[in-house]
C-alpha cells in the first residue's frame, strides 16, 4: 500500500497509514463517487419536481406534483410542507400562519429530525451546488482565507434573524434569503437574484473557506440545532481508524470530525454535520458509514483501545 | 487541555465585539429589510391580501397562489422587479386580473395573507382605478368609453356621467370610478387604448383621500342644526307645485 521509500506511519490502532487513493478504474472512481452524485440527484431531482409542476404542469393522477417552492409547498395537493425556520420567523412578526403551514412545518421538521438536520443543506439545498463548486475550485486553486470567522457566528445570525423578525414586522432571513432568492427565480422567473449566488461564490471562493454554509447560514444553523436530534448519522468504527486525516481534508465542516469525540460517541454526533458523505467516500479504511443513531452501540472509551473485528464493508 | 486564563478586561472586551458585531450586522440588516418594505405601497397585490404591513409579516413567498392563477397574471418579485423579493404581484397592464368567481389564489395560500374569508371576489380590493382625465380619451369628448365597457362590475365600479356642453358640442361622457365597487382587477388599464394607460390601477393608499369628520355634509345627516332643511324639503314636497299661467295664449281665438 505504501510506497517501498516512504517510511511506514501507523495509527493508534498500529495499523499502516494508508493514503487515500482515488480508483483507476471508471467503476471505482464511480463507486467513490456515488453519495455525490446521489446528492446532486436528489437536489436536481427536487428543483426539478417544483419546476416541472409550476411550467410544465406535472401531474400524478390529476394531481399537482408538488407546488410552491422550498419555502412552502404541496405535495400532490395534499399534504402541506412548509419551511420550518420561515414559519418560526412569520410567528416571530406576530402573525399565526394557518393551521396548514404549522402542519407542514411541523412534517418537516420531524423529517429532519429524523434525517440529520443539516442533511437538508447537503441533499437538498440548491445553494450547496454552488458552494460545493467554490470549495472544489478553492482546493484546486489553493486559496487561502482571507480572515478567519468564528463557525459558530450563524447561531448569532440565527438569533439575529428572530429578534429583527420582531423588531421589523417581516421574516428577516426570508426577506434577503440568497436560498430562497436562487430557487424562486429558478422555477417562476429569472431575476437579478443570481447576482445575490454570485456574491456567495466568490465569497468562498476567493475570501473565506465554506464562508456561507459553514459560518453565515442561519437556516443551517438551524438545522445544525435540530441536528442534534438526528437518527441518520455518520457512524465511526473506533478501531479501524488510522488517523489519515483524509475525511478531515474534504470535510465542509472539519470540526465536526474530532475523533476524541467521534470515538467516544461511535459517530459524528455534532449536528453540524450535514451527512453528506464526503468522508465517508474517501476513508480509506471504511471507518466512516452511515448509520442509524440508536443502531450505533457507544462503544465504552477505555474498551477502544482494543483493536476490534473490522466491520465488513 | 486547559483553556488560557481569560482575564475579567479580555472578557468584558469580547463581550463588547460581540455585541457590537451583532449590533452593526442587525443594523445593515434591517436597513435592507426596511428599503424594501418602502416599495410595497408600489404592489399590486393578489385578491384577499391582507394591508400591506400584515401581508408582508406573513406572505412565505411561495408562489402557490402564482401556480394557481389561470391566467398567469401574478408572479413573484424577482430580485430587481422594485417590489419585496419573492413576495407575489401583478402588472394589470400586462395581465390584469380576471376576477375567477372561485378566487383560485386564495384557498391555496398557506399562511393566511391572502384572507382565507374573502369568498366573493367582488369584495376583493386589490387597488383602485384612477382616471388621468387629461389623457383620458372621453374627457377630450371622444366617444372611447372602454373602460366602462370592459369592466366586470360595469355600472358599479365605474359609471358614465353625461356632461352637456355649450350649441355646436356634443355632450361628454366620461368614465367615473367609484371606490366602493372597484377591486383594482386593472381589466380597464388593460383595455385603455391610449399609449400609455389614462386609467391605472394603484393601492388606494395613494390615491384616496379623506375628507375629514369635522366637515358636516348637511343634507346627508338628521342633525338638530338641518332637521329645519330637512322639514323645508318635506313641506315642499309635499305641497303640490303651483299650477303655471297660461296667459300667452290668452284671449287667442
Amino acid at each position: 500500500m505504501t510506497s517501498p521509500g516512504r517510511p511506514l506511519k501507523t495509527g493508534p490502532n498500529g495499523r499502516p497509514v494508508r493514503p487515500f487513493v482515488m480508483p483507476a478504474s471508471f467503476a471505482g472512481k464511480l463507486y467513490v463517487w456515488h453519495l455525490l452524485l446521489m446528492r446532486r440527484a436528489v437536489q436536481l431531482g427536487v428543483l426539478l419536481l417544483f419546476v416541472g409542476t409550476v411550467r410544465w404542469g406535472w401531474e400524478l393522477a390529476g394531481r399537482p406534483v408538488l407546488t410552491g417552492n422550498l419555502s412552502s409547498s404541496e405535495l400532490f395537493g395534499l399534504v402541506p410542507l412548509a419551511d420550518p425556520f420561515a414559519t418560526l420567523q412569520i410567528m416571530m412578526t406576530g402573525h399565526l400562519p394557518l393551521q396548514e403551514l404549522l402542519l407542514g412545518a411541523a412534517i418537516i421538521l420531524v423529517f429532519y429530525a429524523l434525517l440529520g438536520g443539516r442533511t437538508w443543506c447537503s441533499w437538498v439545498c440548491p445553494i450547496n451546488m454552488v458552494t460545493d463548486l467554490s470549495a472544489w475550485l478553492r482546493r484546486r486553486l489553493n486559496i487561502s482565507d482571507v480572515f478567519h470567522l468564528s463557525r459558530n457566528i450563524r447561531y448569532t445570525v440565527l438569533a439575529l434573524a428572530l429578534v429583527l423578525s420582531v423588531l421589523t414586522g417581516v421574516a428577516a432571513f426570508e426577506w434577503i434569503s440568497p436560498i430562497s432568492m436562487l430557487h424562486r427565480e429558478l422555477i417562476y422567473a429569472i431575476g437579478l437574484g443570481w447576482t445575490a449566488v454570485l456574491g456567495i461564490f466568490l465569497f468562498d471562493l476567493f475570501i473565506l473557506r465554506n464562508g456561507w454554509c459553514g459560518h453565515l447560514c442561519p437556516l443551517g444553523a438551524f438545522y445544525a440545532l435540530l441536528g442534534r436530534l438526528a437518527q441518520v448519522r455518520v457512524g465511526f468504527d473506533t478501531p479501524s481508524c488510522t488517523h489519515c486525516g483524509e475525511c478531515a481534508r474534504l470535510c465542509p465542516e472539519p470540526q465536526v470530525l474530532n475523533l476524541k469525540e467521534a470515538a467516544a460517541a461511535g459517530m459524528i454526533a455534532s449536528g453540524e454535520c450535514s451527512n453528506c458523505g464526503r468522508c465517508i467516500s474517501v476513508c480509506p479504511e471504511d471507518t466512516l458509514q452511515f448509520r442509524l443513531r440508536y443502531l450505533i452501540d457507544t462503544p465504552n472509551p477505555s474498551e477502544t483501545t482494543e483493536p476490534r473485528q473490522r466491520r465488513a464493508a | 487541555m486547559d483553556k488560557p486564563a481569560i482575564t475579567r478586561r479580555d472578557f468584558f472586551t469580547r463581550v463588547g465585539q460581540g455585541a457590537a458585531l451583532a449590533a452593526t450586522g442587525g443594523l445593515i440588516w434591517s436597513y435592507l429589510l426596511r428599503q424594501q418594505a418602502q416599495a410595497t405601497p408600489y404592489a399590486i397585490r393578489p385578491p384577499g391580501a391582507l394591508a400591506e404591513a400584515d401581508f408582508n409579516a406573513s406572505c412565505i413567498k411561495c408562489g402557490q397562489c402564482v401556480d394557481a392563477c389561470p391566467y398567469d397574471t401574478l408572479k413573484l418579485a424577482t430580485a430587481d422587479a422594485g417590489i419585496p423579493i419573492g413576495t407575489p404581484y401583478f402588472i394589470p397592464r400586462e395581465t390584469p386580473c380576471y376576477m375567477c368567481e372561485d378566487i383560485p389564489c386564495v384557498p391555496v395560500c398557506p399562511t393566511g395573507a391572502l384572507d382565507q374569508a374573502l369568498d366573493d371576489i367582488d369584495n376583493s380590493r386589490m387597488g383602485l382605478a384612477v382616471i388621468d382625465i387629461e389623457n383620458c380619451l372621453s374627457w377630450q369628448g371622444l366617444r372611447c368609453e372602454i373602460c366602462f365597457r370592459e369592466c366586470p362590475l360595469q355600472g358599479r365600479a365605474i359609471s358614465i356621467e353625461h356632461h352637456p356642453r355649450r350649441i355646436s358640442k356634443h355632450a361628454m361622457f366620461v368614465p367615473l370610478v367609484h371606490s366602493d365597487a372597484c377591486t383594482g382587477c386593472g381589466i380597464c388599464e388593460k383595455a385603455c387604448p391610449t399609449e400609455k394607460a389614462a386609467i391605472r390601477v394603484l393601492q388606494a393608499d395613494l390615491v384616496q383621500g379623506e375628507i375629514g369628520d369635522h366637515y358636516r355634509l348637511g343634507w346627508t345627516i338628521d342633525s338638530p342644526i338641518t332637521q329645519d332643511f330637512k322639514a323645508a324639503t318635506d313641506a315642499a314636497a309635499s305641497s303640490a307645485p303651483a299650477t303655471g299661467l297660461d296667459y300667452l295664449n290668452e284671449g287667442a281665438p
